[in-house]
């Protein structure tokens, strides 16, 4: 019996070199979620990022009809990546809002002009406040808000072919 | 005087009120010293959540720059700076603050040292009596 108790320690230290292997071979996901999922979303009023599209009130979202509320930026090259994807979510009925971070007029509207407009409308953030806010950590992010003005769902990084099924879902689920 | 009459708009356009509301306090120091000190000390402390190994006094990321902006014009408006990174915490987790706060989560970790402690004292309790008689 006490023959197993003096192998106790070896085989704990055995665990935790597995234990720290594990940790070595498949680090954790890394990515920052928001914690404003699910809560309201932040009370904002944004100018708007180029003359073709108005701005942006989060007070216009209190309506009833859910939407999708992309963060991004001309100088955001995963951003471009992601236009074709935003078309898609258009031409499939999302009505897509954006909030352009750190951007200007020409840039934007020579960005939007080569990759598509998807948004019906565009605020801008000049320092990143409305992102922070949101509990945005980046470009591009998207978040589906419901009919109340609230946060169901968030997507960090590039929507890829496979995500615009599952984001079109989302939206429809909060309808 | 031709000179002065161009250098004397540009003078009063520097000094005018809205230049100074419009600071951008992402890369200039809050005036007050005490203040300045508090919110260098919460940015120090809070993960730059774009370079994540960084602080965001440490990065040069814009995300970094604006949150540095927001800690000081927060600090100056009288905030505490463990409310400001509540705050933070709310909005991006736990993972956000480099300082670790003691809650339901992370409670074990400081509460298995202290126990492992008196598990070993408990353990030794016989072997110290042994000896003093």
């Amino acid at each position: 019996m006490k023959r197993i108790w003096l192998w106790a320690p070896f085989i704990l230290f055995a665990i935790l070199i597995g234990v720290f292997a594990r940790g070595l071979l498949y680090p954790t996901d890394r990515v920052v979620a928001s914690g404003m999922v699910g809560r309201h979303m932040p009370a904002f009023v944004l100018d708007n990022a180029v003359p073709a599209n108005p701005a942006l009130d989060s007070k216009q979202f209190a309506d009833g009809k859910p939407r999708l509320l992309n963060i991004f930026g001309s100088w955001c090259q995963p951003c471009i990546v992601e236009a074709p994807m935003l078309m898609q979510l258009q031409a499939q009925g999302a009505e897509i809002l954006g909030i352009a971070i750190h951007d200007e007029p020409d840039r934007l509207a020579r960005f939007l002009a080569t990759n598509g407009n998807p948004y019906v409308q565009i605020g801008l953030d000049p320092k990143s406040r409305t992102q922070i806010d949101f509990g945005s950590a980046g470009v591009p992010e998207t978040f589906v808000v419901d009919g109340n003005g609230v946060i169901s769902y968030q997507h960090v990084g590039i929507i890829t072919p496979d995500d615009v099924p599952i984001i079109m879902a989302k939206l429809k689920g909060v309808q | 005087m031709r000179g002065v009459s161009i250098l004397l708009p540009l003078c009063l356009l520097a000094t005018a009120p809205q230049a100074i509301a419009q600071i951008d306090y992402a890369n200039v120091q809050l005036t007050d010293p005490a203040q300045e000190r508090a919110a260098k000390d919460l940015m120090e402390t809070i993960r730059c959540v774009v370079c994540q190994g960084q602080s965001v006094a440490d990065s040069n990321a814009d995300l970094a720059a604006d949150m540095r902006g927001l800690i000081r014009e927060r600090i100056a408006a009288g905030e505490q700076p463990e409310a400001i990174r509540a705050w933070l915490i709310d909005h991006y987790g736990d993972w956000v603050s480099f300082k670790p706060q003691v809650d339901a989560a992370s409670a074990p970790l400081w509460g298995i040292p202290i126990l492992a402690m008196l598990a070993g004292l408990f353990l030794i309790r016989g072997r110290l009596k042994r000896r003093s008689t």
